[in-house]
């Protein structure tokens, strides 16, 4: 994870405290509604809730084995297939809110690394090993799979495409 | 050291899931309200015209937000069991992460105008083409 990303939350709890006051304000109008929402909330919950307790110890392993330091020697030097490929892993890899990214990928550019590799990294960022086990809960591993590959596959399109639009008329690596 | 390695990472893994909590709990429970308060019958007459609307309709929902990509989950997989398409709930989580309206302006501003513009719009149509390519591919696979 980045450094420079910060430490506290509160927006998350400033939402759900949010929510609540919809709730307690909907609870007012109309209590049976508000009860049933509520009852559905807890069936969703108990029934994803062997899902995260997953993603705790795949969020533990990924901040464990991929640091930011990786990711920034290796995209920062690395041509070539190479760099494309590096870029996808490093996205995969890559965990936190996208703007805590922008900085690092801007010295790295600062540094050499091209345009297109920027956008494969931001791209393949869908791919979200920690959440897996959510996904599957939600939409089956089948669905998972498949969509992850076209994700990846997708990732070094918007790469060529980015680099199509920067130089006109050269080739890619 | 690797337990001092160990002891960091599990901290930093408690801080990040306790920041994950809310917007997790926050989600499910807006989700639910929104879904008890509004019925199938009056958000379906939005999806179900044909899949690329439907991708397109999803994708732009998609784009807008700025939350975390485990709200799009929940969001999308109660959108899927109260009718929506599957090509609209696709398009909805891929370009929930990949397309960034919100943070267009940091965007533009650390990495060029030029670059956030032209990534942010393939990204958007991406999102429609994964979400028409998945559903494809997946009743093919059966």
């Amino acid at each position: 994870m980045p450094s420079r990303r910060k430490k506290t939350g509160f927006g998350g709890w400033l939402f759900l405290l949010l929510v609540l006051t919809a709730y307690g304000i909907t609870g007012v109008i109309d209590t049976e509604t508000t009860g049933q929402a509520l009852r559905f909330s807890a069936t969703v919950m108990l029934s994803a809730l062997p899902a995260v307790v997953m993603v705790f110890f795949l969020l533990l392993a990924a901040d464990l084995l991929f640091k930011p330091a990786w990711i920034k020697r290796h995209l920062g030097r690395t041509a070539g297939v190479n760099a494309w490929l590096l870029a996808v892993v490093g996205g995969v890899l890559a965990s936190g809110p996208v703007y805590a990214w922008y900085p690092l990928l801007r010295e790295l550019r600062d540094k050499g690394m091209r345009a297109p590799l920027a956008a494969v990294f931001l791209y393949s960022r869908a791919v979200k090993l920690p959440l897996l086990p959510l996904m599957i809960h939600y939409f089956g591993l089948a669905y998972t799979l498949v969509l992850c590959l076209y994700l990846l596959g997708f990732s070094i399109a918007n790469g060529v495409l980015m680099e199509k639009l920067e130089n006109p008329g050269e080739p890619s690596d | 050291m690797p337990e001092l390695d160990m002891t960091r990472s599990f901290r930093r893994t408690v801080r990040t899931f306790v920041n994950l909590l809310p917007i997790f709990t926050g989600m499910l429970l807006l989700t639910s309200l929104v879904l008890t308060l509004f019925p199938e019958r009056l958000y379906a007459g939005f999806f179900g015209s044909s899949n690329t609307l439907d991708a397109l309709i999803g994708a732009s929902v998609g784009s807008m937000a700025a939350g975390h990509p485990l709200a799009s989950y929940l969001l999308g997989g109660e959108l899927l069991d109260n009718g929506v398409s599957l090509v609209a709930v696709t398009a909805l989580i891929v370009s929930w992460v990949t397309v960034g309206l919100v943070q267009l302006p940091v965007e533009a501003l650390l990495l060029g105008a030029r670059f956030a513009f032209c990534r942010n719009v393939i990204s958007f149509f991406s999102a429609i083409a994964v979400a028409l390519l998945s559903v494809w591919s997946l009743r093919y696979i059966g």
